[in-house]
């Protein structure tokens, strides 16, 4: 063939820019784009159906032809048939996309957790190992991570074409996704809701590194303070562990190993501990006391940021023991009881 | 016998022929008696010009997004700004074009006229709606020359309560006067379907067009207030911060997205049920035949209102809310589907075995039911769970109401004037000239919107200002079919205004139509009839107006 390697040259170079579908790059992706195969098979089939007997009857009956119309009332079975196979197609869609929609929102058991705060109009992602990153995002191929998002201010959204996912991002409330990566390159991370001015500007880069580049990449930019640490300085600055100290005779429940377990709470209900809980029993404590303990503990509403309030969930999940908040109670009472006279709030 | 004409267009001779004496657009002369009317058919012109000046000025906008969206930079305008256009674009299109298009219009001339009375049940109701309509217009005017609003045309808390400085307040007061513009409207459609009906007009003689109006107007009146309701606690948030939306005070910013979608996916239904049923009279008239399996038809309609109340949250599959609603209402979703797919192929069905012509009306008929068929099966795609999640907030959802709502609603509604054109004016548009706009309207829409589904899939994500410079290729192919699309609207608007003095006099009926309405003098006179008609066969029956017509011509014989 005599084509013009010039021209080659622009073909291959315009197909490669314009491509149809995204990349492939997690194990979601394939799942997703089977259904979505399918469903423009059945597209394809509707509407070839649909323009075929358009076509068909505009010419055998067009009036030239066919000048005088025969009446007819209609036909049950035509009717039926109608109605139960695009029925039938539905429900195949339907079932499939829900067997999809469970896959993608239930992280699995082995998933390693990444917390991400959306603001207007910034991704903040925070590793538990102290890792902070601004409107990016760096993972490891070939492990299940778990997202653990929430916005400080208005709906977000975060997306991952070529990982094939998106979860809302929720003013007030975790929402959680999970995805595995499985080639390692840079992709396009969207806020897809709408959430003001630079929303367009709400974007950032996810990197899959390789297990070894991702080893490496952890140890260069670790902030040397892992969430958990800096979660059990918040608990001792704001004063925590006066309440909480796991002694039997405290005036705040033990919060050692309190994480994944089932509380009773004194209006009779029983919850099941995970971050949310946590969270919500920090800024709304009078909604969520534990049985068998008198409702003192103030709200936090508005007194530590959402960054904060992530170190100390994370610190929670790890506190095992209440050795730690006693020594850090000694400490903090000694060393910090001028402040704390100074501090006071009259109102 | 010679050769059948391939028209049915049959008009009388232009040389004698005149318009008739009385009418009634020459009933009354001057401003005031058009202000101060009460007859639906003067109220259905007023909605009519109303509605084009505010479907042109939300063209505007959407030219200038596509304009914007030409490069990948934000270089047209700033982000701000951007914002402010695709808000604009959306409230007027949906407030104030789409929900009031084709009921407000053609519904309020014909629906009297189809079956047999005088006037809507409530005339002066009927006026005080499209006052309302010009209030909530000129307050979204007034809101876009004190510097515009940049909400979206979903208002989504907590965005619109806490976060914004622009005029949310009046956009949204806007809505809520509009809405009840619509909700009368619709109250005087039930009343009048149910109380009158002339002699014989038995609920099963009914046009399909006036079954389709009876199911909008069930969603009109249940659901316009739960809107109202949702943008009056969107005001009082703004003004008192009453807290129902925010999370600090207990409230929960999901509940808006609940209030609003209970209302704004029903108004889809709104806005495409008149415009299906307006592809029901044409297809029926341009091939000669009753529609196929009428009842199920008129039936369909009536099931999509119902199912339509309770699919509000595929909206909001990827927000949270439990993974086991949201597997109910996508099994809602996938049943809603089945009337649309119903009604699509009983269209193609009364094709068989027709006499089928091609006049213009029919043209834009074809492009709805391609359009419409795409625009629904697209629709599937986002109603199966898993598929919403890569699709939802993407530019495949805009690609995919705007088949619905542009390929679709906009399509019928312009098969609906130009079928009724000569009707409301007693004039003819240049039949050519017509034609062509509705082909050129339907190469544009394809070229506009079918590269956005491709941009959907690859996730561009919509109401963005800037996007990645590998998405450019399919957004100047979208631009470039918009210009053309803008072009096939304008069009219209020109030959019909010249029609309105120079078209060729129409006649009563020229499209050899069954409809009551058609069996009056065009324009009608005010009072509709001389005398109530009786209905005395079903509807579409070609044989009754063949034995009508025949008798005239022996008795003026």
């Amino acid at each position: 063939m005599g084509i013009s390697p010039v021209l080659w040259q622009f073909l291959v170079k315009w197909l490669n820019a314009s491509a149809l579908f995204p990349r492939e790059a997690s194990t979601i992706a394939p799942y997703m784009d089977s259904l979505y195969f399918f469903l423009i098979a059945i597209t394809l089939v509707g509407v070839f159906l649909v323009a075929a007997l358009l076509v068909t009857f505009s010419i055998r009956y067009r009036k030239a032809v066919h000048p005088v119309a025969t009446q007819v009332e209609g036909s049950t079975l035509l009717e039926a048939t109608w109605t139960i196979i695009p029925l039938g197609l539905f429900l195949i869609c339907f079932v499939w996309g829900a067997l999809l929609y469970f896959r993608i929102y239930t992280p699995p058991a082995n998933s390693s957790n990444i917390y991400i705060v959306g603001k207007q109009w910034m991704w903040k992602a925070e590793h538990p190992e102290g890792q902070h990153e601004i409107n990016a995002l760096h993972v490891p191929v070939g492990q299940p991570i778990q997202l653990t998002m929430i916005s400080q201010d208005v709906f977000h959204s975060f997306s991952i074409p070529e990982f094939r996912i998106k979860r809302e991002v929720i003013p007030g409330r975790y929402s959680t996704v999970w995805f595995e990566a499985t080639t390692p390159g840079t992709y396009h991370l969207f806020c897809t809701q709408y959430c003001g001015t630079d929303h367009s500007a709400m974007i950032g880069t996810i990197t899959a590194l390789s297990p070894a580049d991702y080893k490496k990449w952890t140890e260069q930019s670790t902030s040397g303070m892992s969430l958990a640490q800096n979660g059990e300085r918040i608990f001792a600055s704001m004063g925590c562990n006066a309440c909480h100290t796991g002694n039997a005779a405290a005036r705040g429940p033990n919060l050692a190993g309190v994480f994944g377990s089932r509380l009773r709470l004194t209006n009779g209900s029983d919850v099941l501990v995970n971050e949310a809980y946590l969270r919500d029993a920090i800024l709304n404590p009078s909604q969520h006391v534990t049985s068998g303990y008198t409702p003192i503990m103030p709200t936090y509403q508005g007194q530590i940021s959402e960054d904060g309030l992530i170190d100390l969930v994370e610190y929670l999940k790890n506190l095992n023991t209440n050795d730690r908040v006693q020594q850090t109670l000694t400490t903090s009472q000694s060393g910090q009881a001028a402040p704390q006279a100074s501090g006071v709030v009259k109102p | 016998m010679s050769a059948p004409s391939p028209t049915i267009l049959n008009l009388p001779d232009q040389s004698t022929a005149q318009l008739p004496r009385r009418n009634f657009i020459n009933a009354e002369h001057g401003l005031l008696s058009w202000l101060f009317t009460s007859d639906h058919k003067r109220i259905a012109i007023l909605y009519l010009i109303s509605i084009t000046f505010f479907f042109f000025i939300g063209g505007a906008f959407a030219g200038l997004i596509r304009l914007e969206l030409l490069t990948p930079q934000p270089d047209l305008v700033s982000s701000d700004t951007y914002n402010k256009f695709f808000t604009m674009h959306g409230i007027i299109m949906i407030f104030l074009f789409l929900v009031p298009s084709v009921p407000a219009t053609l519904g309020n001339f014909l629906i009297p006229m189809m079956i047999g009375a005088r006037d809507l049940a409530f005339p002066k109701i009927n006026l005080l709606s499209w006052y309302l309509y010009v209030i909530g217009g000129t307050l979204t005017l007034t809101a876009l020359v004190l510097g515009g609003v940049d909400t979206g045309w979903t208002f989504t808390a907590p965005l619109s309560t806490h976060y914004l400085n622009t005029h949310v307040i009046t956009t949204a007061s806007a809505i809520f006067v509009a809405g009840f513009s619509s909700i009368f409207t619709g109250l005087n459609f039930i009343v009048t379907i149910h109380r009158m009906r002339c002699p014989g007009m038995t609920w099963f003689r009914m046009p399909l067009f006036v079954w389709a109006h009876y199911a909008a107007s069930i969603l009109m009146v249940l659901g316009t207030p739960v809107v109202a309701i949702a943008l009056v606690l969107v005001i009082l948030e703004r003004l008192v911060g009453i807290g129902v939306f925010d999370p600090t005070k207990g409230g929960d910013p999901l509940l808006f997205q609940h209030l609003f979608w209970f209302y704004s996916h029903p108004a889809v239904y709104i806005m495409i049920l008149p415009g299906m049923g307006v592809i029901s009279e044409v297809v029926s008239t341009f091939s000669r035949k009753r529609i196929f399996g009428y009842t199920a038809v008129a039936f369909s309609s009536v099931a999509i209102a119902l199912f339509g109340f309770f699919v509000w949250e595929h909206h909001m599959f990827i927000m949270g809310v439990s993974n086991y609603s949201a597997l109910i209402f996508s099994l809602l979703t996938m049943l809603v589907a089945v009337p649309s797919a119903i009604k699509i192929f009983n269209w193609c069905f009364t094709l068989q075995m027709g006499s089928i012509t091609f006049e213009t009306p029919m043209l834009y008929a074809f492009g709805f039911m391609g359009l419409f068929t795409i625009g629904g099966l697209t629709g599937v795609f986002l109603g199966s769970l898993g598929m919403d999640i890569q699709l939802t907030e993407t530019y495949f959802i805009v690609a995919h109401f705007h088949f619905v709502m542009v390929g679709g609603m906009l399509m019928a509604f312009l098969a609906g004037v130009h079928f009724w054109w000569p009707k409301m004016t007693g004039r003819m548009y240049p039949e050519s000239l017509s034609k062509l706009a509705a082909v050129v309207t339907f190469i544009g829409f394809i070229l506009t919107f079918m590269p956005q589904f491709v941009l959907g899939y690859l996730g561009m994500p919509r109401r963005y200002h800037a996007y990645p410079p590998e998405f450019q290729v399919l957004n100047v192919l979208s631009t470039a079919g918009a210009t053309i699309l803008g072009i096939g609207y304008l069009m219209p608007m020109i030959y019909l205004a010249w029609s309105l003095k120079y078209g060729a006099i129409a006649g009563d009926n020229p499209w050899q139509a069954t409809g009551l309405e058609w069996q009056t003098q065009s324009p009608p006179l005010t009072e509709n009839f001389i005398e109530i008609p009786i209905m005395d066969h079903e509807a579409y029956d070609y044989d009754w107006l063949e034995h009508k017509t025949a008798d005239e011509v022996t008795h003026v014989g």
